[in-house]
């Protein structure tokens, strides 16, 4: 894991600036930077993430049973000479784009046609890659009339038990069970400047701190860099971004892909063994079974469950 | 009808904060029906379920009460009391920290955490339950909530008893962070081998339930009910209202929306709720026993006297509570 500070980019500046390029470019970025860098519209998205990694993508749409959400993309593809379905949520660069994928955020057909090609790819032993970029599922009328929580609880359980193994990378946004819901798989990968949280931090210090422009103090507090949640044993390995995505894009997909590759093999190899879809599923079961954290009494002290395994290590 | 369910804005939730959550208090000598506006006698209220007895409205309860109307009596033994909240994240915000906010709900509700689970009958058949509280803090879920579910949920995929989840819930605990987002994954992981194991799941979805909890374990069951009039959704109408810019439906997100829309079963009044679970796991048992030629030992047989012939044609007495 290799974690740097932001340096001044090598290639042309795009001319869209965040607040951050004002800053002391020595100082280290803040989780609420993050969250800016995360969000910058000029961040490479998903299907940049296939143009440049995957060959021969076929875009499958429709969720078959309501309608075709753009705000989330899947198809078979071609990956270091493997077929994969791959999935993801898109976000657009700019206002007309962000319409049409409806800045990402997903509806109940977006993650049931998510789980009808997990399905599919599970049919025919082909592996799943998700990229995760999303402020959260849509809230809406229609969203809620049509099971936006069981949408997601349904794509939860599919992933829980689908038998070919599924790798996820936030590449930029991870919010909340919107993100979740096409990312409960076999290795979580995480770039540097992707932030992934139980809520938005606006939504946080809207409630907690009763005031939505608390929201870089309520970043900081929850704990949602890719350096926190590798700690945290939640997510498998981190992307470095020497420089943020939006200023090298096709450097931090290569990036991404090298990554992507190394663990794709890892779990192909895994599976590749007798009874290796056996172990893959105890694996994944094991991966959720273990995180969080609580505490039990033993002799009158409160000991934390982490602190207990690590003694029975 | 749906007008009639819809309680406008004083029950709009939901944030775990937020103090118009505060159930009104069951312990006064009179109280206002949060519905109807009916000044009750609590004792007739208290007598009737906690049920409005002019307007049928579903007070809400905490997981103790629940319980109590739920199980047979004397029948309930709880599990994993010891598990206790951490703080990963060393959580402050200007409330002050979060161990000390929980050590504050523990003393004031006497309940150690949101989600109690343990083991009991309805009338006499034996059922596993967790049931979310949302008196402590909004039953949110976090670690030690889908550590205590998922130590349930693996028990009964144990022993086949068939597991009742009661679910009001503001969503994940944001306290815990993403522990608290991942505990959706653990608990729906768990219950999908609950599946695997052929264990029935029924969700109960009470007032209110939204966020991670509805978009994750709660609606993915074999059985989804809920009680009349119980708001239930992913996002919370207030957010909804605030994006969209749009004005809600009538009786948006209300139980009975939610059954207009295909999202759940059917809808079950408190006064019939134990008997809709002794018929359904009834059902259950009776497709177990033809299916693997189980024998279930507290099915009543034909005349309903609690009595049955088990696998090798012995009678046996089962003690069925009638």
């Amino acid at each position: 894991m290799r974690r740097s500070r932001r340096e001044k980019a090598a290639e042309p500046q795009v001319e869209a600036t965040v607040e951050v390029e004002e800053r002391d470019p020595n100082a280290p970025l803040t989780a609420w930077d993050r969250v800016k860098l995360a969000r910058n519209p000029d961040r490479p998205h998903t299907l940049a993430y296939i143009d440049q990694l995957m060959t021969g993508f076929v875009e499958l749409h429709g969720d078959r049973r309501f309608g075709d959400d753009k705000a989330v993309v899947g198809g078979l593809a071609r990956f270091d000479g493997s077929t994969v379905v791959v999935i993801g949520h898109q976000k657009g660069s700019d206002t007309r784009e962000n319409l049409r994928y409806n800045f990402g955020m997903a509806r109940p057909e977006g993650y049931r046609k998510a789980e009808r090609l997990m399905k599919h790819a599970e049919k025919f032993g082909i592996p799943v890659i998700t990229f995760i970029d999303t402020p959260g599922a849509e809230p809406g009328v229609g969203s809620e009339e049509r099971g936006q929580g069981t949408a997601i609880a349904e794509s939860l359980l599919t992933m829980a038990s689908l038998k070919t193994p599924v790798i996820s990378m936030v590449i930029g946004e991870g919010g909340s069970g919107g993100a979740l819901a096409i990312g409960m798989s076999d290795r979580i990968l995480m770039l540097e400047n992707a932030v992934y949280a139980v809520a938005s931090p606006e939504a946080c210090a809207a409630i907690l701190w009763k005031d939505a422009a608390k929201a870089p103090e309520a970043a900081e507090t929850m704990r949602i860099t890719a350096a926190d949640l590798y700690t945290f044993g939640i997510v498998d390995e981190i992307v470095s971004e020497p420089v943020p995505a939006h200023e090298a894009p096709q450097a931090t997909i290569s990036a991404a892909g090298e990554a992507l590759g190394r663990q794709f093999e890892a779990l192909m190899r895994l599976v590749d063994q007798p009874s290796g879809i056996d172990r893959l599923m105890e694996q994944r079961y094991e991966k959720y079974r273990r995180i969080g954290v609580w505490e039990v009494d033993v002799a009158g002290a409160a000991v934390s469950n982490q602190q207990q395994s690590a003694v029975s290590d | 009808m749906r007008q009639f369910f819809h309680r406008g804005d004083k029950f709009q939730p939901v944030s775990v904060d937020d103090e118009r959550l505060n159930q009104p208090q069951l312990d006064g000598l009179w109280q206002k029906c949060p519905n109807c506006d009916e000044t009750l006698y609590s004792r007739e209220v208290e007598h009737n379920l906690n049920v409005c007895p002019k307007c049928d409205y579903h007070f809400r309860l905490g997981a103790r009460e629940r319980i109590t109307l739920l199980l047979d009596e004397g029948s309930f033994d709880e599990w994993d009391t010891d598990v206790r909240t951490a703080d990963p994240l060393e959580f402050i915000d200007p409330s002050g920290s979060y161990a000390t906010k929980v050590e504050k709900t523990r003393s004031k509700t006497g309940e150690s955490e949101s989600l109690i689970t343990g083991i009991g009958t309805i009338e006499g058949r034996p059922i596993a339950v967790a049931v979310a509280d949302f008196g402590f803090m909004g039953a949110s879920m976090g670690s030690v909530f889908g550590e205590k579910l998922t130590r349930a949920v693996e028990q009964s995929a144990q022993t086949g008893v068939p597991l009742l989840s009661v679910n009001a819930s503001g969503g994940a605990r944001m306290h815990e962070g993403l522990f608290s987002l991942m505990q959706m994954a653990k608990t729906v992981a768990a219950f999908a081998r609950l599946g695997e194991a052929r264990v029935p799941h029924i969700s109960l979805l009470v007032d209110p339930c939204y966020g991670g909890v509805t978009a994750s374990y709660a609606t993915v069951a074999d059985i989804i009910m809920a009680e009349p009039g119980a708001l239930i959704g992913f996002a919370g109408p207030r957010v909804i209202e605030q994006i969209t810019k749009q004005k809600l439906p009538d009786g948006f997100q209300t139980a009975e929306f939610f059954l207009d829309h295909g999202m759940i079963d059917l809808i079950v009044d408190r006064a019939t709720l134990r008997r809709r679970l002794a018929d359904l796991l009834d059902h259950y048992a009776r497709a177990r026993q033809v299916d693997r030629g189980e024998s279930i030992p507290w099915i009543p047989n034909a005349n309903g006297s609690g009595r049955e012939l088990n696998g090798n044609g012995a009678e046996r007495q089962n003690g069925v509570a009638q």
